[in-house]
């Protein structure tokens, strides 16, 4: 018996597990979106995949996908910033360094759903003279300009539901880049500060480089919770049209609806798009590790 | 150009970013300061136009109204997220442990197969996944939410593990093989032993994203195993306008108590597993 069989049968029921669950339902799942099953009694047909053309004709569906990217440039862009900056600013040290750290990570703990309740009140598009939330805080600091109708915007709305994903992920951001800033050897600075490079140099030169790592696996991650966003905008907005986008449209043809057959193709698209985010990453970083 | 000491200057640059830090710390508590205030007003005072100021009388009707509402939600949420948390951590660590010391050919070929399964759309599974579970008679059961919770957790919680236990150095479990012991007594004798963090990590990860999950238990659940997150979705979301606000931000944050409470405690081990979740953290 060779010495790796134990291992391999320890780990057999994940495996059963996740080839079930994962890539078995998966396949079912692109099954369904290449049928006919547009209802929940009709039989499996084969119908060549014309699902994945008809639904760029519904009238819903392209407003889903331009939604889910404007709000996926704001919030991966706006989280990716702000995150980097709070860890700029801490990276060397900072008195109540736990107390930040501690304040911007807070929000990572709790659920959208929850969070939603209070954004959805603060994000009140309400008119200058009767003014609630953000809009009202605005007037009273005097930047009454700045007032707007956030989500309900029908042509910008989506970035502004990005605030709230961007306060609940910048501290993990944050958490993540301070981790980098931190890896970098203080010779690897200390020898360029003697080279004669100033802090500033020293940042360009040296730190910033080693920070590319960093910002590829906050990209991914950001990058995918994006996609499939979906209890952010069912707590604030349900499932109105101006901020529909595919996970929500999923949601919506199969409870709704009751066209499966849409549902899966709308899933496979969201699947599809997470992949070809993903599996360049996973390849690249578990290559990386073997090293 | 004034000439400014670099002593003077290199204060003054503290002095800034502390002021900046503590700007946008007052702007994260924002949401917070609202909810907080507003559950504590009475169900007449609680209102959009008045967010921003302290209670003028300050009530618990809110919190009460909210605890009964909520309460069977809280239960069901306690059960999902605590069973399903430990039987995740035991399937991640002996996954872990074989994935990293008692390796069999195309390991890395399956973790990275398991990886993948933690970044899918969850919706690329829900549809026959609520089908399965049909079958198998768990769906709208807490059974069913902890099965579903258990099995996409494998690659996240594997991770974790993993991650932890490459940093075992090889020569000891080397030594534990030339000793005659085998896979499981290796990892009781000498994994095991040391898994402490990894597990800490990976119970308050999760706990955490089991607690605060909707999607699986919209698609999946029932009114009888809804957890605290649909419930509060119903009687505080975007649909629900006729409950009273106090109630709604007292609701929003009775549902977010256990897992603040658990990341002020742990949060140092929290910020631990959210580094192994960026996998080359």
């Amino acid at each position: 018996m060779p010495q790796w069989l134990p291992g391999l049968l320890l780990v057999s029921p994940s495996i059963v597990a996740i080839g079930l669950f994962v890539y078995g339902l998966i396949f079912w799942n692109t099954r369904v979106a290449l049928s006919g099953r547009h209802d929940e009694i009709s039989p499996y047909r084969f119908d060549k995949g014309e699902n994945f053309v008809d639904l760029w004709s519904q009238p819903s569906w392209p407003g889903a996908v331009r939604h889910a990217l404007l709000f996926t440039a704001v919030f991966v862009g706006g989280a990716l910033l702000l995150g980097w900056f709070l860890a700029f600013l801490m990276e060397k040290g900072i008195r109540w360094e736990g107390g930040f750290r501690a304040i911007y990570l807070f929000p990572m703990a709790v659920s959208f759903i929850a969070s939603g309740v209070v954004w959805r009140w603060l994000m009140n598009p309400a008119p200058p003279e009767r003014a609630v939330g953000l809009n009202q805080l605005l007037e009273k600091l005097g930047l009454g300009f700045a007032a707007n109708d956030w989500w309900q915007n029908p042509r910008w709305g989506m970035a502004a539901m990005a605030i709230p994903a961007i306060w609940q992920m910048s501290g993990y951001v944050m958490a993540l880049y301070l981790a980098g800033f931190r890896g970098v050897p203080e010779d690897l600075r200390e020898a360029a500060r003697v080279d004669g490079c100033s802090e500033w140099q020293v940042y360009r030169y040296i730190v910033f480089p080693q920070l590319r790592p960093v910002t590829l696996s906050a990209l991914i991650i950001l990058g995918h919770i994006s996609l499939k966003v979906f209890d952010l905008i069912m707590a604030i907005a349900g499932k109105q049209i101006i901020t529909y986008v595919p996970a929500i449209a999923t949601y919506v043809e199969v409870f709704d609806r009751h066209d499966p057959a849409n549902g899966a193709t709308i899933a496979t698209y969201l699947l599809l798009a997470v992949a070809v985010l993903v599996i360049p990453y996973l390849v690249w970083s578990v290559r990386a590790d073997r090293r | 150009m004034t000439a400014i000491s670099p002593v003077r200057r290199g204060r003054a640059l503290r002095t800034a970013r502390l002021v900046i830090l503590l700007a946008v710390a007052m702007v994260f508590l924002m949401p917070v300061y609202v909810l907080v205030v507003t559950s504590f007003k009475s169900l007449s005072e609680a209102d959009p136009s008045t967010a921003w100021s302290l209670p003028q009388a300050w009530s618990t009707e809110g919190w009460q109204a909210a605890w009964t509402a909520l309460k069977p939600g809280l239960a069901n949420s306690f059960k999902i997220a605590v069973t399903g948390s430990l039987i995740s951590a035991v399937l991640g660590s002996l996954n872990g442990f074989v994935l990293s010391k008692w390796r069999f050919p195309g390991a890395d070929a399956v973790f990275t197969l398991f990886l993948f399964g933690m970044f899918i759309p969850y919706q690329a599974v829900m549809i026959p996944l609520a089908g399965l579970l049909t079958r198998m008679e768990l769906v709208g059961s807490i059974s069913g939410l902890v099965l579903a919770h258990v099995v996409y957790g494998i690659p996240i919680c594997t991770l974790i593990f993993r991650n932890y236990y490459v940093t075992i150095p090889d020569e000891l479990i080397e030594a534990a093989r030339v000793d005659g012991a085998g896979m499981l007594r290796t990892y009781r004798s000498i994994v095991f032993p040391v898994s402490g963090p990894a597990f800490a990590v990976t119970l308050i990860w999760q706990f955490t994203s089991l607690w605060n999950d909707f999607l699986f238990a919209v698609f999946l659940g029932a009114p009888k195993s809804w957890p605290v997150t649909v419930m509060l979705n119903n009687t505080a979301g975007s649909g629900a306008v006729a409950v009273q606000y106090s109630q709604q931000m007292a609701s929003a944050l009775l549902a977010s108590l256990p897992t603040l409470v658990v990341y002020l405690l742990l949060g140092r081990f929290f910020m631990r597993g959210l580094l192994a979740g960026a996998l080359k953290g």
